[in-house]
């Protein structure tokens, strides 16, 4: 059964060094609140897992949270490269970063494997593809039935998966809405899952017969963090931040200036803070 | 159409754009492909099925997505389904007529990199990753590339493939039990390039107005072949024209800065 508590409790309890750990949302509903406190907490030697890494384990391989990224995508969207992540993995800064790269239909399948309790994922693909050869977590099987070659990985089985939703209800049931992405399976492939949410509600209203619900039992703590997905964004709540994925360019663009915005940012701030920032972006973009 | 002026990368989104029609259901990259894509539904193919990874189907943007998964594309699709169901149901189930890309390298094969420049354990230039091409580019029926042209886009050598083309031989996709065509038309802000149909190799048959072949054998990183018959690419009609601003113009307005091409 889901329990509600605080930021700093769900990550202390179920975020340990050596963690496997997945923060997922494709685009929309990143947990960044989530993750600035695994930063704020100072826990490392993380193996992160996600689809597409951005900003947010940019700021997390910067503070030297991860000892390994699992991962199939790693860019600011619409931008260009992550200046944190290229340090660590080109010049070990601050620590090596070891890389297991897949593709995006390779990372989908692991994960929907975990949650399927399957020991790997088979697929077709990674055909005629490097990634097989430098990744060696890339395997190739023989159909029983047909002879055709596939593709398998293993499955995705986190430690812990976190990610933002806009809803739980006070049962402790959660609402997604929008992208959902790979958040349902990632919770299911965890050994445990915690989900930040926009707003805790009575009881969720006017849905239709098939929304995206995780139930209350395959979660294990729920914490309310309005605007916990900030710059990303939650679907009819607030807008993603461009301003700020345009800013972080620069910001993250050498050492110090990385480190003095965490400091200020994340090792100075609360989970609070993301209410103000979520409702700043939204006044700027509508102004 | 006289007296008109256009950049050449305008040239290049229109070019590409006009690949595509009414009846393709295409998988769109992120930058110049979702640009070309748009505007083909915008002008000549108005029931062009754009489908984006973040798992939207049929979305209609009236501005074009800084991310792959910008709330424009969920509240204008007709569904939003999940990751793992896009590409398990969708992509890998082959109900994709055209997939859209985008590159860092290309090699006259039409096998693309978009992992890494220099070795891949001590790389010289990290770059993004594979994101959805590497079974986007075997999945789709066919796949159009579209990519600004220059020497170090366009190498003899890829140092890393991403995702297959032709292979490095041209032949390799038949060997591999492929049954999808592979890429059948790159887009260049200089020219239209299509494969050979024995060799695979890609070869230039238009080259857009005021292009000369030596400027595509300098932005060129093989030694580049040409059709029998190259003709010269249409300019961009002034109604291309006209809704490629708009778009443009609508998506830097959307996003409070210039427009990403």
């Amino acid at each position: 059964m889901s329990e509600l508590t605080t930021l700093p409790d769900a990550i202390s309890r179920f975020v340990r060094p050596g963690h496997r750990v997945a923060l997922e949302g494709f685009t929309h509903l990143i947990p960044f609140a989530a993750g600035h406190e695994i930063i704020r907490q100072g826990i490392s030697d993380l193996t992160l897992v996600r689809m597409t890494p951005d900003l947010l384990y940019d700021q997390m391989i910067g503070s030297g949270c991860a000892r390994k990224l699992v991962f199939s995508w790693g860019g600011n969207p619409g931008i260009g490269t992550l200046h944190r992540f290229r340090d660590a993995v080109e010049r070990g800064w601050p620590r090596p970063l070891e890389i297991e790269e897949h593709s995006h239909s390779a990372m989908a399948h692991a994960y929907a494997a975990g949650a399927a309790g399957m020991p790997c994922a088979v697929f077709r693909g990674y055909c005629g593809s490097d990634l097989a050869k430098v990744n060696p977590n890339v395997k190739f099987i023989t159909c029983p039935f047909t002879g055709e070659e596939l593709a398998s990985v293993p499955a995705h089985r986190p430690d812990v998966s976190i990610i933002h939703a806009q809803k739980a209800d006070r049962a402790g049931n959660v609402l997604l809405e929008g992208i959902v992405g790979v958040q349902k399976e990632a919770v299911l492939a965890a050994r445990a899952a915690i989900v930040t949410v926009e707003e805790i509600v009575d009881r969720f209203e006017g849905l239709g017969t098939n929304a995206v619900i995780l139930p209350s039992w395959t979660v294990h703590a729920i914490v309310a963090v309005p605007g916990g997905a900030h710059p990303s964004y939650a679907h009819g709540y607030y807008g993603r931040d461009n301003a700020f994925y345009v800013a972080w360019d620069a910001i993250s663009r050498d050492r110090d200036g990385f480190r003095r915005w965490i400091q200020e940012h994340v090792m100075e701030a609360r989970p609070e803070t993301f209410q103000e920032r979520a409702r700043a972006a939204v006044a700027t973009r509508s102004a | 159409m006289t007296g008109t002026t256009y950049s050449a990368a305008e040239m290049m989104t229109v070019a590409a754009a006009r690949a595509l029609g009414n009846g393709d259901i295409c998988f769109v990259g992120i930058g110049l492909p979702s640009a070309a894509c748009n505007l083909a539904r915008l002008t000549h193919a108005p029931h062009l099925t754009l489908v984006y990874e973040s798992g939207t189907l049929e979305t209609k943007p009236t501005v074009l997505p800084l991310s792959i998964g910008d709330g424009e594309l969920c509240e204008t699709a007709l569904t939003t389904v999940s990751v793992p169901e896009m590409f398990q149901y969708w992509l890998q189930g082959g109900r994709i007529s055209v997939g859209f890309l985008g590159g860092a390298q290309i090699d006259r094969f039409g096998n693309l990199n978009s992992t890494v420049i220099g070795p891949y354990d001590k790389p010289n230039v990290r770059l993004l990753g594979s994101g959805g091409v590497t079974e986007i580019a075997t999945g789709c029926q066919r796949i159009y590339v579209v990519m600004r042209h220059n020497p170090r886009a366009f190498v003899e050598t890829l140092a890393f493939v991403t995702s297959l083309g032709h292979g490095v031989t041209g032949r390799e996709r038949r060997a591999m039990g492929l049954t999808t065509e592979g890429p059948v038309l790159v887009v260049t802000d200089l020219c239209t390039m299509t494969p050979d149909a024995e060799t695979k190799e890609f070869e230039v048959v238009s080259l857009h107005p005021g292009i000369t072949r030596e400027q595509v054998r300098e932005n060129t990183g093989w030694d580049v072949r040409f059709a029998d018959h190259v003709v010269e690419t249409s300019a961009p009609s002034a109604a291309e024209l006209e809704a490629l601003r708009d778009l443009n113009a609508r998506t830097a307005k959307a996003h409070g800065t210039a427009a990403t091409e």
